[in-house]
């Protein structure tokens, strides 16, 4: 039981960072209806910024907890920015173009963040500063629970209840929603759409930025392609929920690391990366538009 | 139509800008980019040193030695077409790579079919050297390392009962887990548990939690430090506190960094690794050698790029030993290759082509310090 | 007559080209030949699904994979045995009956999976069905990872080199042969109908999901002896050739060439493995090389999207010397 309850904390865990960077894929998904496959490597270049942040402000030397959050608010803007610039400079100009196009440029700017990464930060990995010390919050002989998953589970529950109060409270989210539910419509009505559309690559990308910081926390190893594998698996998650919906993405990224813990630890850990895929597929067969995605008839 | 008129015009005004210079051109392959980079890079690095050196010191057979570098992008298929170029455009005398088996076999076919010798620093699966009698490898075979570890645990920490994790993805890893397990049960002990990872991977608990429950007393870890040093903190957060066994994989100045909690190094400290030599070992050759390395590329080195220094030195030495650079020739030189004072010990190769050296057991002490324990000779 | 004439004359000209084109052209070019013949393959397959039927696929490494492994495993377990009971035959016809075998095996197991990729389709569309077939890919190759017999995650090696330029050439024209014919008829007006508007194709009469199944498997056929010609080129397969970075990579030369022209996907698949090779002749500039493909790929889609020749197909059929184009009275 104990063994089980440890495995659970680690699911949830990496469940939290799925759900972080699968609403940001959601999310750009309901506005343009692209699957921003570099999305995954803002994850890497969060993780990144946040390394570069803390040592050169020498936060590294001396952590304190208002030096971590300074280093993922850092991480969090700058990732914002990075998404926006990805977003004017690829995305924009094939607006009008056929989804397919836009994919191969979107895999374009993936494969420019990874080889870049590796030429400009160089191909081994990093290790990134503990900012946050370890301790264990409860300990007993086969089930140690350390400060460290609480803290990824509070930041992201955090935010993901901050996302929620902006898309279903704030002006920007209900422009937000307007244009996923149909862009044109939207701009007849006065919003402006290209905003709309950067500020929702703005949220993506900055929770993307945070999940990177809680990661390399826990998972102190930090390498230019890092996002690759991660970055799927939180696509496979926003699927799984229902692409386009938000709510979809928190539950999917859950079910994704829990059930993938779970495979790990009991059946075999090298099947790992095939679980995501193997559920995917299961429940897409049960429910084709995911769990919590809608059915929208076609419309002849 | 114009761009691509434009683009092979540009193409071939570079290959024109090809210097006809009198060099000796040694072809290197490697992932200088994708999942394996940094292994490449760090070979690179300890080619590259050992290369700077002998030109500074006058070169080869009085011409400067070139070092043709390809990236294979960690890919089996970029490997064959990396070789391919050097050994048929390049025209190269001689070949230095891969790191990773599985790449080493998609070149080394190449190698021997063009009678061109082809020198690997670190490639341990035993099928390598097998491809043909061109085919050389300057590390120590996975057999030697994995029996070592068994001895030092049996023996000298009194462990009866080991578990292992090892990496499935690397021939390295399997085979020392392989012959740990032979060794260590042929001596009377007992192997409770056995897991394996994936290199690139980050997260070990699962498996660690499975270890812990069977209680061993020991875990043998052959993998490389990109991984270890994680496993380290995870064990230690898990309430593992045994000690831990590797070997070569672990030597890089990273590990003990990412193995760190509240000091450098102590998620490793009282753990012990097998490598092919030790930091603080006097002797002058590896102390130069580390200043050097340091002063170049502004870190203590790791063992591959040990090993890509000495690969590059040992076929060096033998070009000039063999007076020419046909293959035959220097193919018959590194065939007799005999005591090399190598930074990785003292280097002998035998007549399976393997190379036969002395091993070093260290122990990770305060502060992550590599404390020199035993040596294990072949 | 006249068409068994030019086939046997085919025949004997790639029988040529395999004995002496290596002694006229450098080894290294004959090594581009090959591994772009390889991609023409696996370019042209994957059109036949993406571009002619609509479907959006990106697991075709996952074919690849299954082709490439099973035609592996036949000759590397079995081969020596059925070499032996072939022994009748001079040794080049046996080793070259095996590796037939090999191909069809490699083929029909890669068309296999395939069949049960296509049968997701039928639910899912669009953006649901590229995340299903990437998954496969996926699944396929992690699978791969965890079985020792076909080397695992070291990879499979000492598999016996069976590939010759004769099998390249002869199956690379088969290959486009094949699909152009099938795109050209009956058949090949279904899958256009099923791209266009898979409502009005049903409305029509015409059995969607038969035609969007028989897509798949005859791509993912295709793919897996492009898959064997590989492992037996390489003599060695490594499940980190079939991510799904590889499969991008082939998306990628169908984009490049124009979606839905074979031969745009020939002419791009050619560039696209000669491209990466070329750069390496970049000198100082070397290292950049994975980040000039991937910034040269934006560039391009920005700048001409549809392509290199948009859904163009040259008319071949003037040339052919049997048929000629009915005139229209």
């Amino acid at each position: 039981m104990q063994e089980f309850l440890q495995q659970l904390v680690n699911g949830v865990s990496w469940g939290s960072i799925y759900a972080l960077i699968a609403l940001g894929y959601t999310m750009v998904y309901g506005v343009l209806q692209l699957i921003n496959f570099a999305h995954g490597d803002v994850f890497m270049l969060g993780a990144f910024f946040g390394y570069y942040f803390s040592r050169w402000t020498k936060i590294a030397q001396e952590p304190t907890l208002i030096g971590f959050f300074a280093t993922l608010f850092f991480a969090m803007a700058a990732c914002a920015l990075v998404g926006i610039i990805i977003e004017r400079a690829a995305y924009k100009p094939l607006r009008a173009r056929p989804r397919l196009t836009v994919l191969i440029t979107a895999i374009g700017v993936s494969l420019l963040l990874e080889n870049g990464g590796q030429l400009v930060f160089g191909a081994d990995p990093k290790f990134f500063p503990s900012l946050i010390a370890e301790s264990r919050l409860y300990e007993s002989e086969n089930l140690i629970i350390s400060n460290l998953p609480v803290l990824i589970l509070i930041v992201s529950i955090a935010l993901m209840l901050l996302l929620r109060f902006i898309v279903m409270k704030t002006q920007i989210g209900k422009a937000m929603r307007a244009t996923a539910f149909n862009r044109e419509a939207a701009s007849l009505m006065g919003i402006n759409t290209n905003n709309v559309i950067s500020f929702t690559f703005l949220l993506g990308s900055a929770l993307a930025g945070a999940g990177g910081i809680l990661v390399a926390l826990t998972y102190p190893k930090i390498d230019p392609l890092m996002g690759l594998l991660p970055g799927l698996k939180a696509f496979v998650a926003a699927v799984l929920g229902g692409i386009g919906n938000i709510p979809g993405a928190v539950l999917g990224g859950m079910i994704l690391g829990v059930s993938e813990t779970m495979v790990a630890g009991y059946i075999s850990s090298t099947l790992r990366d095939a679980i995501a895929f193997a559920l995917l597929v299961v429940i897409l067969l049960v429910k084709p538009t995911g769990l919590l995605g809608s059915r929208v008839g076609e419309k002849v | 139509m114009r761009k691509w008129v434009i683009f092979s015009l540009t193409l071939s005004l570079f290959s024109a800008c090809a210097k006809k210079e009198d060099v000796i051109k040694i072809g290197e392959y490697g992932s200088l980019t994708g999942t394996t980079a940094t292994f490449g890079i760090s070979t690179k690095n300890g080619i590259d040193l050992a290369t700077e050196e002998l030109n500074a010191a006058g070169g080869l057979l009085g011409k400067k030695v070139q070092v043709v570098v390809e990236d294979d992008r960690s890919l089996a298929e970029e490997a064959s077409s990396a070789v391919k170029k050097l050994v048929t455009q390049d025209k190269v005398v001689a070949v230095l790579g891969e790191v990773a088996s599985s790449r080493s076999l998609a070149g080394a076919p190449i190698c021997q079919e063009n009678k061109i010798p082809m020198v690997t620093p670190s490639s341990t699966n035993p099928k390598v050297t097998e491809v043909g009698d061109y085919i050389f490898r300057v590390c120590f075979i996975d057999p030697f390392q994995g029996e070592a570890m068994a001895k030092f645990a049996f023996n000298n920490l009194k462990v009866k009962k080991a578990g292992i994790l090892k990496d499935s993805k690397n021939d390295y890893s399997v085979g020392l887990a392989q012959y740990f397990a032979e060794t260590f049960e042929a001596l009377g002990g007992q192997i409770v548990a056995e897991e394996s990872y994936f290199e690139g991977d980050q997260d070990f608990k699962a498996q660690l939690t499975s270890i812990k429950g069977k209680k061993p007393e020991a875990i043998f870890i052959p993998g490389y430090y990109t991984e270890v040093g994680l496993i380290a903190r995870q064990a230690r957060e898990l309430g593992l506190n045994i000690p831990l066994l590797g070997g070569d994989g672990w030597d890089s100045p990273k590990l003990t960094e990412i193995a760190t909690i509240k000091k450098p190094g102590d998620a490793l400290k009282d753990c012990f690794f097998s490598n092919h030599y030790a930091a603080d070992d006097p002797n002058p050759v590896i102390q130069d050698y580390i200043k050097k390395y340091q002063a170049k590329f502004g870190e203590v080195p790791d063992a591959m790029a040990v090993l890509g220094y000495d690969a590059a030195n040992i076929l060096y030495d033998a070009i000039k030993r063999a007076g020419s650079t046909e293959g035959v020739k220097i193919r018959d030189a590194l065939a007799q290759t005999k005591d090399f004072p190598g930074v990785a010990g003292s280097t002998t190769i035998d007549s399976a082509r393997n190379a036969r050296k002395p091993l070093v057991v260290l122990k990770i002490g305060e502060g992550g310090k590599y404390e020199y324990t035993a040596t294990v000779n072949p | 007559m006249k068409r068994l004439l030019v086939f046997i004359g085919l025949f004997v000209l790639t029988l040529l080209a395999n004995r002496f084109l290596p002694e006229v052209i450098d080894s290294y070019y004959v090594h581009l030949l090959t591994l772009s013949c390889i991609n023409i393959i696996l370019a042209v397959s994957l059109n036949l699904i993406n571009g002619t039927t609509g479907q959006f696929s990106l697991g075709h490494a996952g074919f690849m994979a299954v082709g490439g492994y099973s035609s592996a495993t036949l000759t590397y377990y079995l081969g020596p045995k059925l070499i032996l009971a072939f022994d009748f035959l001079p040794a080049v016809l046996a080793k070259n009956f095996v590796f037939l075998l090999a191909l069809l095996g490699g083929g029909l197991s890669a068309a296999i999976l395939g069949l049960l990729v296509g049968i997701p389709s039928l639910r899912l569309r669009g953006d649901y069905l590229a995340i299903v077939t990437l998954g496969m890919g996926e699944i396929v190759r992690v699978l791969i990872l965890n079985v020792e017999k076909i080397g695992g995650a070291r990879g499979f090696s000492g598999i016996p080199a069976y590939t010759s330029l004769f099998w390249i050439i002869s199956l690379t024209a088969l290959t486009i042969a094949a699909v152009t014919s099938l795109t050209n008829s009956s058949h090949g007006r279904a899958f256009l109908s099923v791209r266009e508007d898979e409502i009005a194709a049903e409305a029509m009469g015409i059995n969607t999901t038969y035609y969007k199944v028989t897509a798949f498997v005859v791509g993912a056929f295709f793919a897996g002896v492009a898959g064997c010609l590989f492992g037996h080129y390489l003599q060695l397969l490594h499940p980190n050739s079939f991510t799904f970075i590889k499969s991008f990579e082939i998306i990628i030369m169908i984009i490049v060439g124009g979606l839905g022209s074979i031969f745009g996907s020939v002419i791009a698949a050619v560039i696209l493995t000669l491209l990466p090779e070329a750069l390496r002749y970049l000198g100082p500039v070397k290292d950049w090389r994975m980040v000039i493909y991937s910034v040269a790929l934006i560039v391009l889609m920005l700048t001409r999207p549809q392509g290199l020749f948009g859904a163009w197909q040259p008319d071949f059929r003037r040339w052919w010397p049997f048929k000629k184009p009915q005139p229209v009275s």
